[in-house]
């Protein structure tokens, strides 16, 4: 069994936000970067726990330059085989997809996995755009995922419930909370992450189809404002006209 | 205890001067005490017990003999980062790090260094892998500051040796499966032996009722004629300098672990004061508050520029004892500070097991005493730079 887990590299849920290049670039000074939550906690350990339960391989994938290389050895460490890095940035979403669809549409994977989103921009989108331009199943958001065979079964939360699913393989799907436990690497696994192959792989000719215009902060949170329990009416007015959520 | 939010400060940006593997293991070792250690370890200090469940876990995360050569089951990892292990243990708990300090600088440190091959591939892949614990014997009842003066013996029985005497404050000794215990023989030369749990004569009696390093277990030995085979003398080396060099790499995890329990308290600290109201404005606004929390990260970010450079050193082979004293000294003594103050700025609250600090500052106690003295390493600087050794005052280091 082959699974490919793509992964993202994302800043420090404590980083400092600030803008650059009149706000349309994220300023990563003094920014530290983590391998994306949801990639690294649930994709990344269940791709390891089917290939320890079935056998094969799990590689990681990741599309950026060599500062991404700590994430990579980190999910290596934490018990990927391998790992692929396509040496390009700059891309938006259709161009991230693109570029991991041309690496891997002749590598016969069984399953691709990725995290539900990424913590910086919640974009959602590179997952099912793999499977798109692979011509494959999306599964989104599932947070349990099992194998019987060549079929998958896999579940989703849905508004008041939730839906399970049957897949045959090869399939894409993201990962949300519930799929797996995360795991802390041990040192035998950062020792072993030395050696394990990390290939950097050249990018496919592709261009961006969309442009960020401009990036801005949520407004910085407001004082507490106290009212009298027995003023209620200046509750309601305060939430209609300034809170603006009635 | 609350929820440990620790967020590690770095203001001069030293994380630059680590490789990517240090920062791997640092945030390793930082994640797997934030999900089991911290919940725990309030509860444990507070019932005086030591949480034995954690050893299998403080092998896998390769807090036992960081630096051991991978054939004989360590990592082999640099100084550094046997640093940055400690570092983030001493951040949960001075007494989690001196079970592995101990383990890693005290018994697999002289077994590697002065061990037979015999001894190295018995004891140390057992030892790395939490399977067997280990304790250190030097300090005696009346010989702590001048472990010279030590009366524990051996005598050369012709197939064993006959060892005797007595050894106190011996981390992890009621738990431990072996000792390396430093005794004189017949000549008065001070020797390494490992003495092993079951010898019989051989007792390891806990001492209780300690304030501090309440997480962790100190006891005694006892050697009432205890056979020792001869194969258990550690051959490479004897004289006070074998386990004094196993002191230097003890200390030079001590003075990175300092700077952890340092960071806590800042770092619960500086949260406090933003959260704390108190005449309508949080008591971080306040200059006197904001003189304790800038003190506190000028001696922090110090103490880490102090010990990076001693790592660098110590991984080139070229750190003296007298720099690893100095660190020592300095980082007990910044933490320890660092620790009343946090407890200052945490009022009250300070006081309780809602947060670590009093146990920080409780614990800082006994590091500040433990492996020389504060006053001791200052005189081995003064020493150091004089050529005069101050340690005792009868004249005879003049003649």
């Amino acid at each position: 069994m082959k699974i490919l887990v793509l992964i993202s590299k994302v800043p420090d849920t404590t980083a400092k936000i600030s803008f650059t290049e009149n706000n349309t670039k994220f300023n990563t000074e003094g920014v530290q970067f983590i391998l994306n939550p949801y990639d690294e906690w649930y994709a990344l350990v269940r791709g390891i726990e089917l290939k320890e339960a079935n056998g094969g391989s799990v590689t990681v994938l990741n599309v950026g330059r060599a500062d991404n290389d700590p994430i990579i050895r980190k999910a290596l460490a934490i018990g990927a085989d391998d790992a692929v890095r396509i040496d390009t940035d700059d891309l938006d979403a259709l161009n991230v997809a693109k570029q991991i669809a041309a690496y891997a549409k002749d590598q016969n994977y069984d399953i691709i996995l990725c995290g539900k989103e990424t913590i910086d921009y919640n974009g959602s989108q590179v997952g099912g755009m793999v499977a798109q331009l692979l011509g494959l199943p999306y599964v989104s958001l599932a947070t349990k995922l099992d194998l019987n065979g060549d079929t998958a079964t896999l579940e989703r939360d849905i508004q008041g419930g939730s839906e399970v699913i049957e897949v045959k393989l090869p399939f894409v799907a993201s990962a949300a909370k519930g799929m797996a436990e995360a795991r802390i690497p041990n040192m035998r696994g950062i020792m072993a992450a030395r050696t394990k192959p990390l290939n950097v792989v050249q990018p496919v000719d592709a261009a961006n189809a969309t442009e960020v215009v401009e990036y801005s902060l949520p407004p910085s949170k407001q004082g507490c404002k106290f009212i009298d329990p027995d003023n209620v009416e200046e509750l309601v007015e305060l939430l209609h006209t300034e809170a603006k959520v009635i | 205890m609350a929820e440990d939010r620790f967020q590690a400060p770095d203001y001069y940006n030293v994380d630059e001067l680590l490789t990517d593997e240090h920062k791997l293991i640092r945030d390793t070792v930082r994640a797997w005490v934030k999900k089991e250690v911290s919940p725990i370890i309030e509860d444990y200090a507070q019932r005086a017990e030591f949480p034995k469940q954690i050893i299998p876990g403080l092998a896998e995360v390769g807090a036992f003999g960081p630096y051991i050569p991978e054939e004989y089951g360590g990592p082999g990892l640099d100084q550094i980062s046997y640093g940055l292990i400690m570092q983030e243990l001493e951040r949960c708990d001075s007494g989690v790090r001196s079970t592995a300090s101990v383990q890693s600088s005290l018994v697999m440190y002289p077994i590697w260094k002065f061990g037979s091959e015999e001894q190295k591939k018995k004891y140390l892949p057992k030892l790395a892998s939490g399977e067997m614990i280990g304790c250190f014997g030097l300090t005696e009842p009346d010989h702590g500051s001048n472990p010279a003066g030590m009366v524990t013996n051996f005598k050369d029985m012709g197939d064993h040796y006959l060892l005797n005497g007595a050894k106190m404050w011996i981390t992890n000794s009621p738990i431990a499966d072996i000792a390396v215990v430093w005794a004189k023989n017949e000549e008065g030369r001070i020797h390494g032996l490992i003495v092993e749990r079951g010898m019989e004569g051989f007792t390891t009696p806990e001492i209780h009722g300690k304030w501090s390093l309440r997480a962790s277990v100190t006891g005694e030995l006892v050697f009432d004629n205890v056979k020792v085979p001869k194969e258990n003398l550690l051959p490479g080396k004897s004289g006070l300098g074998a386990p004094l060099s196993c002191l230097d790499s003890a200390r030079f995890g001590i003075a990175w672990g300092a700077i952890g329990a340092a960071m806590d308290c800042y770092d619960s600290a500086l949260r406090y004061s933003k959260e704390r109201i108190q005449f309508d404005v949080p008591i971080a606004s306040f200059q006197l508050t904001q003189k304790k929390l800038a003190e506190m990260i000028t001696e922090i970010t110090k103490a880490q520029l102090l010990t990076w450079r001693l790592g660098v050193l110590r991984n080139e082979g070229k750190a003296t004892s007298a720099q690893i004293s100095m660190a020592k000294r300095n980082n007990v003594e910044m933490a320890l500070k660092i620790a009343r103050e946090a407890r200052q700025i945490h009022g009250g609250m300070g006081i309780t097991g809602e947060y670590p600090i009093m146990r920080h500052m409780m614990n800082l106690e006994s590091v500040i005493t433990y492996e020389g003295t504060h006053d001791i390493h200052l005189l081995i600087t003064g020493y150091d730079i004089t050529g005069i050794p101050a340690f005792r005052n009868d004249g005879k280091q003049f003649k």
